[in-house]
């Protein structure tokens, strides 16, 4: 079940001397603070810093209490605090608080602000304003990658998205830049790159230029990683707005996933690690069963095994195998619950008829049904992120603004949320005076169809050619598929999407990978809008092994899908690559969407 | 594995199986492959919902699992990792910040405790980090030459030059005050984060060549430091004037005033570049900061009749309407409630204030607590449904929930009866039987009130499938009777108690001579 790589296949670079990196450095820090202290961590931080460090490397470096950074008045009797946060505004507010609190009661104490990855201007602007910059210190703790599996570093930076793709900022660029110079630092320079979008680009222009700065660093090192991939999210959001189904994609739609960690019920803070885990996450989850089932069977018939030994066997039986027997049983039961949990969601969800309607949608059929669908499943109160998330995915695909009376529903602040997925380009708007293609025709004939409901007027403005069907038809998206998709024995990346439909982002990192550039993609590049935002940068090195060739280095700005990590983990093993993906932060639907809501400051 | 679990999961697109089983259907399919698969088709389509049939396997392998328990916990796995109550490994940073939040603001003598329990020799049972080696040795004393080692093992063949130095010294210990930084230079200087004067740029030419150096760069860190000067230097005016050419810059400073809240300026900016809509927006935003309902609606009311698109205005007029009548509702119920004279907010005291719930929220308060009030109050469903135009499906919808919630089964039965010029009577429901059925079954509808709605399902595969689903025995029974469908009855069979009534029934039609059975 679970696919070997090829014998061929090179090794992963070692990630986890990042986490030593980050570790080191933050003690550093900390000891810049001598003596006892309080420690005040930022929501965010929490979970990312608990995969580096844990509590008593902490006491070991004379913090004494931990809080959370939240709007509350802080207790904390400690001489001096430290405040480890993200560079972000209402941080500085709250820190400001604390301090001038004290300064009106006539206390003095030690103040420091720790910002990961790295400090804004803005923030030392409010420190300034707030009339508290001098009384505390700042530093920079620079960790920005932190490895949550062999081949998976997340930035841990679920806020690039919206800061990027909504509001325009670029603050996290430079952050970017960082960390791709700490790898090329670590693990030699990248001789291919490739890149897709605006941001990409940008990104790929800094760090060219910072790599010139710092010249001489990296030269002369061998390469161990042969190609990055730099790629917007923006280039591809139809992937990111489909339901996962395979497993470790549809354990984080249930779940969540945060850092690694499953936050479910059922799997408490269980390691996602694992023999059982790593056998399945990137299996369809039909597959699952049947899997978890052949261990249940065999961890029974090990343990039956003990029943006609000595006492000698005992012994051995004890000291040897009766741990990881009993580590397996703990996961075994764990998934075996969640798969419980899963199905059990899913009913109630009737997930069937999601994922129905949203194949329909990826392949531009029976749009009228699937447009009644999502009217009824806003009209039943379901779920408002998953009724807007089906509303972007109808709008994308078919290129029309799919609005309709959310704000009766679901409050009328969706009204702001509406003004930001337009212009972060979650919905589309059409442009005036374009032909008709043939899908728009048939969409235009609904328009007259009263029966057809209200979101399908919001069509009869559609005008513009719908790109994703024109992408999905040049790269081949919904695979041709005679008689049955055998998911046991995927053949092609589409398995992840229960074969209808090849992740857009993949297959177009497969198809530049495999030209080595963009030649033949015009086309495609130009309707998704990034003709000025597709390079390529090859240097001749006559250094990178063969070896280094096949192992690619994938970037991807604003957020990963563990269905794409899947789909590009099959890729390599196809042909004999290896892929090493860099996130800003894993994501799903849910998540964009939840970026996309208004909250009140 | 049972056949239909597989067929359901296994395959994006079994051969015109797919739209009856959803998971990757094939539309393109023509009909008559599909019926032809069907007919021959011995698989029956999975259901999420069956249970008993298709998760059996899951349901074995726990069984497995579970048989195990009695030998596995024995306790003494403490190279496992311990988790606490809330799912957070115990000793984990989360977790002791948790313990923390939760004893703070508790007696003095309660910190005291916590602070004990906090103190580090709490955790000295804990398991060891697997670093515990201190870097900071090597920072501090980097002339020691021995220190250099630690860092060397820990990075083999890396040089460690690269970035050792920079974590020496905090960025901030750099500083130079230089003053002949070029415009390039001093971007360049900002984007390494050192600190850097920018009061020598003073004409405006120089200003904005310090912009235009700072987006080339693309760093936005650097762009918002270059804006922040220039909004102090600079007129607003001036400001916005040369932002309205610079679109990257002027994003980001909008962001920059979304994010530090001058609310005041941005509004300024937005009506000095003549974006109406995004003005309406904003100002609006800021309703969300209001917590006191009447100053909140006060403050919508200065929102309507703002620049929105035509569909936005008719939703912010809503917004105000439907605030005006909770504050009103609310207040009226609030002394009702706490009065005591009225049953149902005896029997059903209120979980929460109606104010600032949607629309569709308050029409369910409304159909749960005013449902036979006359049109013309303020709180009736009625008029709500008039007043903001709800469609006859949501109203439905929404009242069948509540009045099933309540076992009102009358009111349920009145919401689908209608008469017709002849006086006769008959159901009709807008959302469809099989809705209905689903939303009954939620509220816990006894089973002869479930069974007069799926018999009212037309199409007789879905009446088939929730009879069978919600064990409406006598409809299964009797349709597969009209049906004649003899392996159907008898398959069911085996589903119903053993000396039951239904089987009785079953057993007499089975074994009845009236019937000819297809097969």
């Amino acid at each position: 079940m679970a696919f070997p790589h090829r014998p061929d296949a090179p090794e992963l670079p070692d990630f986890s001397m990042l986490k030593r990196l980050a570790r080191d450095q933050l003690i550093y820090l900390l000891e810049q603070l001598p003596g006892k202290k309080d420690l005040f961590i930022e929501a965010d931080l929490m979970s990312p810093l608990d995969r580096i460090a844990n509590v008593s490397i902490l006491k070991q470096h004379e913090v004494d209490k931990l809080y959370k950074v939240e709007n509350k008045p802080a207790l904390s009797s400690s001489e001096q605090l430290c405040f480890l946060v993200r560079p972000r505004i209402k941080n500085m507010r709250y820190i400001a608080s604390l301090v001038n609190a004290d300064k009106l009661a006539g206390r003095t104490r030690k103040y420091k602000v720790i910002f990961s990855p790295q400090k804004f201007y803005a923030c030392e602007m409010v420190l300034e304003e707030e009339g508290i910059y001098g009384d505390v210190s700042c530093d920079e703790w620079a960790f920005s990658l932190l490895p949550l599996d062999v081949d998976l570093l997340s930035m841990e930076l679920p806020e690039f998205f919206r800061d990027y793709f909504l509001e325009g900022d670029q603050c996290w660029i430079n952050t970017v830049v960082q960390a791709l110079h700490l790898l090329s630092t670590l693990y030699g320079p990248f001789p291919n790159c490739y890149g897709i979008g605006r941001c990409a680009k940008m990104a790929y222009e800094l760090w060219r230029n910072l790599e010139e700065e710092e010249d001489g660093e990296t030269k002369g090192r061998r390469p161990e990683i042969g190609h990055i991939f730099l790629l917007d999210r923006d280039v591809d959001f139809v992937t990111a707005l489909c339901s996962q189904v395979v497993y470790e994609g549809l354990v984080d739609d249930t779940f969540r996933i945060k850092c690694g960690k499953c936050h479910g019920p059922l799997l408490g803070t269980s390691h996602m690690a694992g023999l059982v885990f790593n056998e399945i996450r990137n299996e369809h989850f039909s597959n699952v069963f049947g899997f978890l089932s052949q261990k249940a069977r065999n961890l029974q018939a090990q343990y039956d095994r003990r029943r006609g030994m000595d006492i000698k066997q005992m012994k051995n039986f004890v000291s040897q195998e009766l741990k990881g027997l009993k580590q397996e049983h703990r996961l075994l039961s764990l998934h075996i619950g969640a798969c419980e949990s899963i199905m059990k969601k899913k009913t109630k969800q009737d997930f069937q008829e999601l994922i129905k309607t949203e194949h329909a949608l990826l392949e531009g059929f029976n749009i009228r049904e699937s447009t009644s669908y999502i009217e009824e499943h806003i009209d039943r109160q379901v779920s408002p992120i998953e009724s807007l998330r089906l509303m972007c995915l109808l709008s994308i695909t078919e290129n029309g603004d799919a609005r309709c009376s959310l704000d009766t529903h679901y409050g009328p602040e969706h009204l702001l949320t509406f003004s930001n997925l337009r212009r972060a380009g979650l919905l589309t708007e059409q442009a005036p005076g374009d032909t008709l293609t043939a899908v728009e025709s048939k969409v235009s004939k609904l328009v007259t169809d009263k029966a057809a409901g209200k979101i399908t007027d919001a069509f009869s403005s559609l005008a513009k050619r719908s790109n994703f069907r024109a992408i999905s038809k040049k790269l081949n998206l919904i695979p041709r598929v005679d008689g049955e998709y055998d998911l046991k024995v995927p053949r092609d990346m589409a398995y992840v999407f229960s074969g209808a439909y090849v992740p857009l982002s993949c297959r177009i990192i497969e198809q530049v990978l495999e030209r080595r550039s963009w030649q033949g993609l015009d086309e495609v590049v130009r309707l998704l809008n990034c003709s000025d935002f597709a390079f390529t940068d090859m240097t001749k090195e006559d250094k990178a092994s063969s070896e280094s060739l096949r192992l690619i280095l994938v970037v991807f700005l604003g957020g990963c899908t563990f269905s794409e990590i899947s789909a590009l983990r099959f890729l390599g093993r196809e042909k004999g690559y290896r892929f090493i993906f860099l996130t800003t932060a894993v994501t799903n639907s849910a998540r964009l969407m939840e970026a996309m809501s208004e909250v009140k400051a | 594995m049972p056949c239909g679990l597989i067929l359901f999961f296994q395959s994006g697109r079994p051969l015109g199986a797919g739209v009856r089983l959803g998971m990757g259907l094939r539309m393109n399919r023509t009909k008559g492959d599909e019926e032809e698969y069907w007919n021959s088709s011995k698989f029956k389509a999975f259901t999420f919902d069956d249970e008993d049939d298709e998760l059996s396997q899951l349901k074995e392998s726990k069984r497995a699992v579970n048989s195990l328990r009695d030998f596995v916990d024995d306790d003494d796995d403490d190279d496992l990792e311990r988790v606490s109550w809330s799912g957070e490994p115990v000793g984990s940073i989360s977790w002791s910040i948790k313990e923390t939040a939760g004893n703070s603001g508790s007696s003095h003598e309660g910190r005291e405790q916590l602070k004990s329990r906090n103190s580090f020799s709490s955790y000295a049972q804990l398991p060891k980090p697997t670093s515990t080696y201190s870097l900071s040795s090597f920072f501090r004393g980097r002339t020691r030459p021995g220190s250099f080692q630690s860092l060397s093992d820990a990075l083999s063949d890396t040089p460690a030059k690269s970035y050792a130095p920079e974590l020496g010294r905090p960025k901030g210990e750099y500083r130079d005050y230089s003053n002949d930084w070029s415009p390039s230079d001093t971007v360049r200087r900002l984007r390494k984060g050192k600190v850097c004067s920018l009061e020598r740029f003073r004409s405006l030419q120089d200003k904005l060549q310090l912009l235009e150096e700072a987006v080339s760069m693309h760093d936005g860190n650097v762009i918002t430091a270059v804006l922040i000067f220039l909004k102090r230097t600079l007129s607003k005016e001036i400001l916005f004037r040369e932002l309205e050419v610079r679109q990257v810059a002027l994003r980001h400073l909008i962001h920059f005033l979304k994010e530090i809240g001058d609310q005041k300026l941005l509004l300024d900016l937005f009506r000095f570049l003549d974006r109406t809509e995004e003005l309406a927006l904003s100002h609006y935003r800021e309703h969300l900061n209001i917590q006191d309902p009447d100053k909140r609606k006060e403050f919508l009311k200065t929102c309507i009749g703002l620049p929105f698109s035509a569909e936005d205005s008719a939703h912010i007029q809503d917004h105000y309407t439907l605030l005006e009548r909770q504050i009103i509702i609310e207040a009226n119920d609030r002394h009702l409630e706490s009065a005591g004279q009225t049953e149902i907010f005896r029997k059903h005291p209120r979980k929460a204030s109606i104010l600032n719930m949607p629309l569709v929220t308050t029409l369910f308060y409304s159909c749960f607590y005013h449902y036979t009030e006359a049109e013309g109050t303020f709180s009736s469903p009625v008029n709500l449904k008039k007043t903001f135009k709800i469609p006859d499906k949501q109203y439905v919808l929404t009242a069948l929930a509540a009045r099933a919630k309540l076992r009102a089964w009358n009111d349920v039965d009145a919401l689908f009866t209608t008469k017709n010029w002849l006086g006769y009577t008959k159901k009709r429901a807008p959302i469809g039987f099989h809705r209905v059925v689903e939303i009954l079954h939620k509220n816990n509808a006894p089973v002869q009130i479930l069974q007069e709605y799926v018999n009212l399902v037309e199409d007789v595969d879905t009446k088939l499938n929730l009879a069978t689903k919600f064990k409406c025995h006598d409809v299964v029974i009797d349709t597969c009777r009209d049906l004649k469908d003899r392996q159907q009855l008898l398959a069911y069979r085996s589903k119903v108690d053993k000396g039951s009534a239904e089987e009785e029934k079953i057993d007499a039609l089975l074994s009845s001579s009236q019937i000819r059975w297809k097969n």
